[in-house]
This record gives structure tokens, C-alpha cells and sequence, in this order.
């Protein structure tokens, strides 16, 4: 049943003199572009794209998204990820033209409906974190996490503290000591404790005054909360340090906890993890970030601030770093997540987080007999496995069951991550998915681990390619299509 | 609660299947004294229909470009987006799903990925392609931070006033923290001037940031300024419009070493500034030194050809503190609406296409020129954009008086060049037409009268 | 080349030298059991020529599919000759671990750091532990 040709490139389908676009007749006056430009700088042919019809276009693609798992057509528990359900109303509401088609540099007057939904945002998000002031523009987490140590620096600059250490977790993730080399800081890891929390006396021996940031993920990597977290935070400020919170897990403790209240000075939303954006194949995200007052003169410019009846964008900040995006962010993304918390509330939203973690933990309690789970019998949100028993036992790998879970219709957990456990098989249902679902995958599993190593290490067998040999594509990279 | 699933008897059998007897001892890892004691202080919930009624009432207070006539740039631009690219992008398979990390089940993305980096490569002229950036301002900067490493020089950077104000904020703000100087060298009537730019290369200078057509418009002389970086052994990083490439010659002809854009204009709406696309591509020789994801051909274990993420060991999740950016996403959804746009354009479309934007521009320069009270603030050529002065000087009066006719005439240039602040930059796509224009011209007239009658 | 004529450093690093019109050539190349260890290598990222290095500090990058590792200089001195073709032609490090899969060729400046070298035997050892 399957279409033998939609695996054919764009390029391959192309034939010449075919059209899909038909533009309109110019309806000015039309002049030789000669007359118009300098020869020197046109092109004597277009650029070498392909020729298509449109219905070519729209079979290609179509049939190119058929070999795509998705949030809308599988479970897809992948770890770290938060791949919940991402509401259809969202959509629909964003698309509204008086959302939609704004340039970025029409008046303020003209965008009070915007400007007035993008305060409120930062208001949402200022007492969702705890925190004292948001800045909604970096473009996705990791580049809220390099405005936020920008800041970090550009505030010990300002105190005339020469401090040249930014602390990471040894399960955190690779953006944050990358974000940290970015801003300029030494990243230095900090080990894990056997409970998977951070280890506080390797954390006691690496923080002196040189340090500047802390970078915590909590819940962590590993789906745990680390009940630590006060008396690092009063260690790290007692170090004149400042306390960095990765968001990417507040999925778990949406009006649970909050980082401001676990001392937090800084941190990032991932809201198109948390606030259900659509994830669109990687990309695009958001990173707001949120503050403490003390922080708060130097967050990026602009933002939204509100007087008496109107709101403005106010760039008019003299300590602040800057810009690190363009125009004001990702606000697609921005009125995704403000339509998800305003159609959730309060009582919604400590909803999603308790059900995110009666999800992770009810899986986890199916798995555990047969996959152990290194850090305990309780999670957060999500849970990490281990298949180092199975491979030592029988050769099977975290990626050989990630593989054949394919064959059974459900998306990989991440695996291998984090680095702090062998074979790792990282769980996130997240609480768009029910009972019947998560059974059902626990009977997969189950099946799975005990499958013949052969049949495993071959996995997946159903889909439209196998284990493609990576190794081939790195040595000898072939990036772009080349005609034969 | 509008999307959890769990039903209270299925609730009631989960958590004793897990040993609790509550969700709140679920949460036994959170100490008491962390908790929050009531509930978070936002608005309580509403239903679909509140929503919409709701954001109807806030879209209301914005006048969109959908009721108005359109003439912003700077970056942004009111092109056509058809509607295949609506329908293709909109594909739950490609619109709810992640990062291609398992190729099995990724294909439809990493072939779509695939074809973007080659359609990148065959408009800019350039010999590889990343799978994007976050927008056209991180694409500028991320390309800046990949000079310094391929060059082994981090003593300066050097840029021009000509280059979008914002993508330059950005590079300072990410250079702050480094020992690198950034020179901004200021034009001459609306362009590079070439000596003057050619002094500050130092062989200490890792590259060369330009933009063209640049923020005003007008076109850059691009191959001796490519001569005069190469020549003190510095890259150039050329910021293009994807939308001049259908007419004039490829960046990649003119010596540049890597090539930016913002994408936006390749079937992105404006959505009041983002997420947009960065297009970031480069010579095959700095490869290495890009950011972001990058897909790349295999086969499987079968022989089939086939797409994965590959050199991998760039990034962040492997390379850690020593990774060539600590970009993590891409922005996939629009990197796939670039290439179905791409795709439905083709070469003659795109040619079509950058011809009406030149042939307007030009007729509504000329149209609104005609008026005694406005000029072109540059002589140089232009492609879609250029910049008109207001000899009166009043050039917020006179664009708030435009809007309020329905028209956004165009972006004042004052907040960043307090010598222009006499002028605004015009911005003409293929959407305007005639009557457009016509309309454009009559508002700026309206209140050009109005002044005049409020002196007399 | 034997490898039980061959130093090798505790990074995994093997090191032939000789002498050359009164200069000492070290020779340097990666082990047969590090190479092993990797797996499946993808890119060799080694120094230009003329290049100062330090004993023990690193001297170019090795990638597998998905990590990376730093390879060390064994000796102090100038970086003479770097194998470039060897980029092209990864099977060659692992077929002719210690002849063709050559990296670099140092002229030696500073002797000190030839001194904490082991012999084949040792490395062995070494080996044999980590293993």
C-alpha cells in the first residue's frame, strides 16, 4: 500500500518547465531590470531550485509525513522531552489574524491586545517560578540559559566580583556547561551522589569565591527531587554564589513547589515542553526567564510593562545585557502557553503535575520487576532505567529494546541519558496519556526484554528502514542532494 | 484538566498498584516546607469557548496587517505564504513531532531536512547547510562565534552600521563576555564604504559581517568587500535576503564564507516577531565549525538509502562545555515551511517573485517622491526596501497618521540612527498592489496637508 | 613498526623516536587497545605543522559516531608533519595501528617529558587494569 515513490527526492521529481506557484502580473509600470540595477550584481539564471508541480509537492510531503511517529498518532514517552498532547483549541485560537499578522514593528498603539497578553504571560510565569521579574525573548531554553549566566556576569561585573566558575551537575544537560563556556565561564562538574542528588561535599570542595552559578536541574535528570535543594541553595549563597534552576522538568511541580521558593535565583521555561507547544519536527521553542529582583535590571530588553490602561515595550534598561534575539522571541510559542495556562488555572495546572507523576510512577511501579530502576521505586515525572543487568545477562542493549518498542508503535524513551547511568532508559508518559495506554506498554516492555537477542539487536523490523549505518554518514558526510 | 485522562477510579487503581494511598504522598520527595501552601495566584480556568472569546477580544485591540496595508520591514516581511505550505506544515506527523533522534521513525523529518539543507545550498550558492538556527539574528552571530574558531583569531570582529540594528545587539550582547573587539564602521550614504571598512581588518580580524540588500535597502558591493577580507585573511559572512535570490547573484559567487538569512519571508507569518528561521550556510572546509543540527545521508542496514542527525560530536550533548554553540533545537517547522515554499516557488518562481518586489519598490519610491515634502534619503540601488526622508522632519506625526488611515507606511529610523531620525524605512513585497501603493502615497499626502494647514 | 619497540604514554599514545641530522623525530600514533576502545572512528581532527606542543597537553581531537577524545602530545616540541591523508582514510588507523595509522611526527624540543614513557610491557599492564 505504501507509495514506492515517496521516498524520492524533491530534486529527483523535478522536470523542467514545471510549476506549482503562478504569481500576479506586475501592476505597476514595469521597466527593464537592467535599468533597475547594476548588471554586476544579477544573476544572469535563478537559483537552481527544483521545478514541481503542486500536486507533487503535496504527495511528496504527505507521504513524507506518514514515516514521522508523532504525539497525535503515538505514545511517545520520551524522556526529558515532555511530549504531551498539544491542544487543537491552541491552534486555532493562534491563527486568529489579530494574532497572527503583526509585524514586529508596527506602533504600540496598534498592538495593545498583544502587548497586554504578553504582560499577563510574564505575570503568569513570575508566579508560576517564584520569581520576581520574566523576561519572555530567548528563543528556546538553552538560549535562556546563556542570556541568564550573561546576566550572572554582567551583575558580579557591576558588584566589581571577578567570579570565573559556573557549577554543573554531572547529569545535567550538555546546554548547560555549553551555555556556560558561551558566557564567557569555566564549566566545572559537580559528581552525583549514589541517590542520583547532587553530592554535597563535592559540591562544598569546588565552591570558593571564584564560583558565580550553580546549575541545578530539579527535578533532575534522573525524575528526582532533590530534597537537598534548600541547603545547597543556602551553601551556594553562602558563597555569594547565585543558583541557576534548568526548567525543563517543571512539568512536575506546577503549583506543587516553586523555584523561587526553593531558592532559585534565576531560571528557564521550556514552554513548549511544559505549556504544550508543539515540538514541529525540533523546533521551535521558548526560553522566558525568570529573576530575582536583584537580577532584574539586567534581563534582555525589551519587555512588557504596563501604564495605567496601556502597555509598552520598555528597552529603556541600562544594565541590561542586551538583546539575544531579534524582534521580542518566540511569540507563537509565548500565546501557546499563555492559552494553556489560562485554560487550565490554578486547580489545572497542579492537576497536570499530579497526574504527570501518578503516570511516571504508576509505570514505573509496572516496570521495575523486570527493568530495574537504579534510584529507587519513586519518580517525579519521569524515571530512568537501566538495561546494564540485560546486557551483561544476554547482550541486549538500551538501544536494542528502544528499537523494537518501534515495532510495537511507541517512540523510544531517550536512552543514554543521562550519562550518569548505564544503559539508560529514560520514561516520561507525561499526563495526557491514560491507564489503558501506559498497561499496555508496561506488557510491551515486558515482552520485549525477553525477546531473543537476535531478534533484538535487528529491531526494528516493521518500519519503513532499519538501523541506519551512522557511522558511514560521519566519515564520508553526504549533506546535500547531488545531481548524478 | 482539560487534557488529563485518569479517571478517579483509574487514579484510585494506580496509586495502589504504586503502594500510596494518596497524590499527595506521591510528592513525599518535595519537603513540607517547600511546598506551596494554597494555590498559584493566576485566573482560574476557562472553557474553549471563553478562550476564544477571549483572545477574539485581545486580537480586537491589535490592528493587524490582515486589515491594514503592510509596508514594515526591517526583517520581517508581509510576503504570500500559500496555502499548501499551511497544509503541509499542519501535518500532525510533522507538527506534533520531536527531534529526529530514532531515524526508523523520523524519516518524513530528516528527508525534509535533508531537502532544506540542499534547497539552502542551491539559492545562497554555498557548499553545506545546517538544519537552522532560532532566527536570522543568532544565524548572524552563531556564524561570527564559527569564524573565530576556524580562524584561530578572537582579536576582533568587524561589522557595519548597515547591518540589521538588532542582529547587531545581539552579537554585542553574546561578544560581552569574550576578548573580542567589534568594530562598527559606519556608512556612507547608505552603504559600505570600502576604504573605510578595509582600515579596520587587521590580521587580527576573524571576519567580516555584512548584510545585502542591507537594513536600508540598498545593495552592497560584495565582491571587493569579499577581496578586501580575504586579502587581511578573514572570513565573510554575508546576511542575505532569501527573497533577492531569485535575481541577483548568489552569495556564494561573490566570495562569501558563510551566509545568513532570516527565513521568515520563506512562508513563515510575521507573528509579531517569531519563531522565525535562521539560515546559516557555509563553505564545505567549515563544516566542522557549525552550530546546530546537521542531517546527513546513509544507508540502512538493508543498503537503503536513508537520513540521520549526523556529526554529532559538534554539539552540546556530546561535546559538552567544548561544543561549537550550545544550541540545542532547530526550528524544524520552519525550516519545512522554507522548503515547501521553496519547492512550490521554483526557480522561475522565485525570479517572478523578486521582480515584482524590485518593480513596486521602485514605483512607490518614485510615487511617494513625487511629493516635495519626501526624498530618497540614499542614492545607492535597492531591492524591496528603502529609505525616504521627511524634509518637514515629522516623521512619528506623520506614520501614526498613516496607521490610523490603515496604513503602515513604514519603520522610523530614529530609535537607532539619531542622524536618520528624519526617516523611515519602506518595505514593498509582491502582496502590494497598484491600489496599494496609490493608498500608501494618499496617506502620507493626507497628513502632509493636515501640517501644512495646522501652520497656516 | 613492532610495538615492543615502541613508548607509549599513559593517554594511550605510542611514540617511536629517532634520530634525524641531530634532532630527535618522535613519531606518534594511537594504540591498538585505545583504538579498539573507540570504535568505529569518523574524524581525526590533527594539528598544522609548526604547531609548539606540550608533553601531556592535547594535541588534536578523535571522534567516534557519537564522542569525542582528546589526543595528548607524549613529548614536547614542534609539530614536523601531521598524516592528513589519514582523515580520508580512517580503516588505516585501525589495519596499520603502528605504521600507516601514524599521526604526527614532533621534533622533540624539551626532552623531560620522554622520561615518564612506559615500554610495551607496561603499557600492557596498564592495559590489562583499565580493561
Amino acid at each position: 500500500m505504501r507509495n514506492t515513490q515517496s521516498t524520492q527526492l524533491l530534486f529527483e521529481l523535478s522536470s523542467p518547465g514545471r510549476r506549482a506557484a503562478r504569481l500576479p502580473a506586475c501592476d505597476v509600470p514595469e521597466r527593464p531590470v537592467e535599468e533597475l540595477l547594476p548588471a554586476e550584481l544579477l544573476a544572469d539564471q535563478p537559483p537552481p531550485l527544483p521545478e514541481l508541480s503542486e500536486p507533487d509537492v503535496v504527495r511528496h510531503y504527505t507521504n513524507l509525513s506518514t514515516m514521522n511517529m508523532s504525539v497525535d498518532t503515538n505514545f511517545y514517552p520520551l524522556g526529558s522531552c515532555t511530549m504531551k498532547y498539544n491542544p487543537k483549541r491552541n491552534e486555532r485560537i493562534a491563527a486568529m489574524a489579530g494574532l497572527a499578522d503583526l509585524h514586529p514593528y508596527q506602533p504600540e498603539e496598534s498592538l495593545q491586545g498583544m502587548l497586554q497578553l504578553l504582560f499577563e504571560l510574564q505575570e503568569m510565569l513570575v508566579e508560576i517560578s517564584g520569581l520576581d521579574v520574566v523576561s519572555l525573548q530567548p528563543a528556546a531554553g538553552a538560549q535562556g540559559e546563556l542570556a541568564a549566566l550573561m546576566m550572572a556576569a554582567a551583575y558580579y561585573r557591576q558588584r566589581g566580583e571577578q567570579r570565573t566558575k559556573v557549577l554543573t551537575p554531572d547529569s545535567s544537560h550538555g546546554t548547560n556547561p555549553a551555555s556556560a563556556a558561551m558566557a564567557g565561564f569555566d564549566a566545572v562538574t559537580v559528581n552525583s551522589n549514589g541517590n542520583g542528588c547532587v553530592d554535597m561535599d563535592d559540591l562544598r570542595s569546588k565552591l570558593d569565591e571564584q564560583t558565580a552559578v550553580f546549575m541545578i536541574t530539579n527535578p533532575s535528570t534522573l525524575g528526582l527531587f532533590d530534597q537537598q535543594v534548600a541547603e545547597i541553595a543556602s551553601v551556594v549563597h553562602g558563597a555569594g554564589g547565585l543558583i541557576y534552576l534548568d526548567g525543563a522538568n517543571m512539568n512536575a511541580i506546577l503549583g506543587i513547589t516553586r523555584p523561587g521558593d526553593f531558592g532559585a535565583d534565576m531560571m528557564h521555561f521550556n514552554p513548549h515542553k511544559t505549556f504544550s507547544g508543539p515540538h514541529g519536527g525540533g523546533g521551535p521553542g521558548a526560553g522566558p526567564i525568570a529573576v530575582r529582583q536583584q537580577l532584574a535590571a539586567y534581563l534582555p530588553s525589551p519587555i512588557v510593562v504596563q501604564d495605567g490602561d496601556t502597555y509598552r515595550l520598555d528597552d529603556d534598561r541600562p544594565l541590561s545585557i542586551g538583546r539575544v534575539r531579534s524582534f521580542f522571541g518566540n511569540v507563537g510559542v509565548l500565546v501557546r502557553a499563555y492559552i494553556y495556562i489560562r485554560t487550565h488555572g490554578p486547580d489545572g495546572l497542579r492537576r497536570v503535575s499530579e497526574n504527570a507523576v501518578l503516570n511516571a510512577n504508576y509505570l514505573l511501579a509496572r516496570v521495575k520487576h523486570f527493568l530495574p530502576i537504579p534510584h529507587g521505586d519513586r519518580c517525579m515525572h519521569e524515571f530512568v532505567a537501566s538495561a546494564a543487568q540485560l546486557k551483561t545477562d544476554r547482550g541486549v542493549t538500551a538501544m536494542d529494546i528502544g528499537k523494537r518498542l518501534l515495532d510495537f508503535g511507541y517512540h523510544t524513551p531517550t536512552v543514554y541519558f543521562p550519562l550518569t547511568v548505564a544503559e539508560a532508559i529514560m520514561i516520561e508518559p507525561t499526563e495526557t496519556e491514560s491507564k489503558e495506554t501506559l498497561d499496555a506498554f508496561a506488557e510491551t516492555l515486558l515482552r520485549v526484554v525477553d525477546e531473543s537477542p537476535q531478534l533484538l539487536h535487528e529491531a526494528p523490523h516493521t518500519t519503513t528502514i532499519s538501523r541506519p549505518d551512522e557511522v558511514q554518514a560521519a566519515r564520508k558526510p553526504v549533506l546535500t542532494w547531488v545531481a548524478e | 484538566m482539560p487534557y488529563t485522562i485518569n479517571t478517579p477510579r483509574d487514579q484510585q487503581e494506580m496509586l495502589e498498584a504504586i503502594g500510596v494511598e494518596s497524590l499527595d504522598e506521591l510528592f513525599a520527595m518535595v519537603p513540607e516546607e517547600i511546598r506551596l501552601g494554597g494555590d498559584l495566584h493566576i485566573p482560574p480556568a476557562m472553557s474553549e469557548m471563553e478562550m476564544t472569546r477571549h483572545m477574539a477580544e485581545l486580537a480586537g485591540k491589535n490592528q493587524s496587517t490582515a486589515d491594514s496595508v503592510c509596508f514594515l520591514g526591517g526583517g520581517s516581511y508581509d510576503h504570500f505564504v500559500p496555502a499548501v505550505v499551511d497544509f503541509v506544515a499542519s501535518r500532525s506527523e510533522f507538527y506534533t513531532s520531536y527531534t529526529p533522534y530514532q531515524p526508523e521513525v523520523s524519516q518524513g523529518n530528516l528527508q525534509a531536512t535533508f531537502e532544506y539543507q540542499t534547497l539552502i545550498t542551491q539559492l545562497t550558492g554555498m557548499d553545506v547547510s545546517n538544519a537552522s538556527v532560532y532566527d536570522g539574528g543568532s544565524a548572524a552571530t552563531e556564524a561570527v562565534l564559527m569564524s573565530l574558531a576556524a580562524t584561530r583569531r578572537s582579536g576582533r570582529v568587524v561589522t557595519t552600521d548597515t547591518v540589521h540594528p538588532e542582529y547587531r545587539q545581539i552579537l554585542q550582547t553574546y561578544l560581552a563576555n569574550v576578548d573580542t573587539e567589534l568594530i562598527t564602521v559606519a556608512a556612507s550614504d547608505g552603504r559600505i564604504d570600502l576604504p573605510r571598512l578595509t582600515e579596520q581588518i587587521t590580521d587580527e580580524t576573524a571576519c567580516v559581517l555584512i548584510q545585502h540588500p542591507n537594513f536600508f535597502g540598498s545593495l552592497e558591493d560584495v565582491e571587493r568587500i569579499a577581496l578586501a577580507a580575504h586579502n587581511a585573511g578573514a572570513l565573510l559572512i554575508v546576511s542575505v535576503d532569501p527573497m533577492s535570490l531569485g535575481l541577483l547573484r548568489r552569495p556564494g559567487e561573490l566570495g562569501a564564507d558563510i551566509v545568513v538569512a532570516e527565513g521568515q519571508s520563506l512562508g513563515t507569518p510575521m507573528l509579531y516577531g517569531g519563531p522565525y528561521l535562521g539560515i546559516l550556510a557555509c563553505r564545505e572546509k567549515f563544516l566542522r565549525r557549525m552550530p546546530g543540527r546537521i542531517c546527513g545521508q546513509t544507508v540502512d542496514r538493508r543498503g537503503k538509502r536513508c537520513f540521520v542527525l549526523t556529526l554529532q560530536t559538534r554539539e552540546q550533548h556530546i561535546r559538552r562545555e567544548k561544543a561549537t554553540s550550545n544550541i540545542c533545537t532547530n526550528q524544524g517547522l520552519f525550516a519545512l515551511r522554507a522548503s515547501v515554499y521553496l519547492a512550490l516557488m521554483g526557480p522561475q518562481g522565485m525570479r517572478e517573485l523578486g521582480n515584482l518586489c524590485l518593480q513596486k519598490a521602485r514605483y512607490a519610491a518614485e510615487r511617494i517622491c513625487q511629493s516635495e515634502r519626501f526624498e530618497l534619503a540614499f542614492d545607492a540601488p535597492t531591492f524591496k526596501e528603502f529609505v525616504v526622508r521627511d524634509i518637514d522632519g515629522n516623521v512619528d506625526d506623520l506614520l501614526a497618521h498613516a496607521a490610523s488611515q490603515g496604513v503602515f507606511a513604514g519603520v522610523p529610523l530614529g530609535k537607532w540612527y539619531p542622524d536618520l531620525a528624519d526617516c523611515f524605512l519602506v518595505a514593498v513585497t509582491e502582496k502590494r498592489t497598484q491600489a496599494d501603493i496609490d493608498r500608501l502615497v494618499s496617506a502620507l499626502r493626507a497628513n502632509s496637508r493636515k501640517v501644512a494647514a495646522s501652520y497656516a | 613498526m613492532n610495538p615492543e619497540n615502541l613508548l607509549f604514554a599513559k593517554t594511550h599514545e605510542w611514540v617511536h623516536v629517532e634520530d634525524s641530522d641531530g634532532a630527535k623525530i618522535a613519531t606518534v600514533g594511537l594504540s591498538a587497545f585505545a583504538i579498539e576502545a573507540l570504535t568505529d572512528l569518523v574524524f581525526v581532527d590533527l594539528p598544522e605543522v609548526g604547531r609548539a606542543v606540550t608533553a601531556g597537553e592535547p594535541l588534536g581531537e578523535i571522534e567516534s559516531v557519537k564522542a569525542v577524545s582528546d589526543l595528548y602530545s607524549p613529548v614536547s616540541g614542534e609539530v614536523i608533519e601531521a598524516n592528513t591523508p589519514l582523515a580520508d582514510d580512517l580503516e588505516k588507523l585501525s589495519e596499520d595501528v603502528y605504521g600507516a595509522g601514524w599521526l604526527v611526527k614532533i621534533k622533540i624540543g624539551d626532552e623531560a617529558g620522554l622520561a615518564d614513557l612506559m615500554d610495551y610491557a607496561t603499557y600492557q599492564k596498564q592495559c590489562e587494569e583499565e580493561a
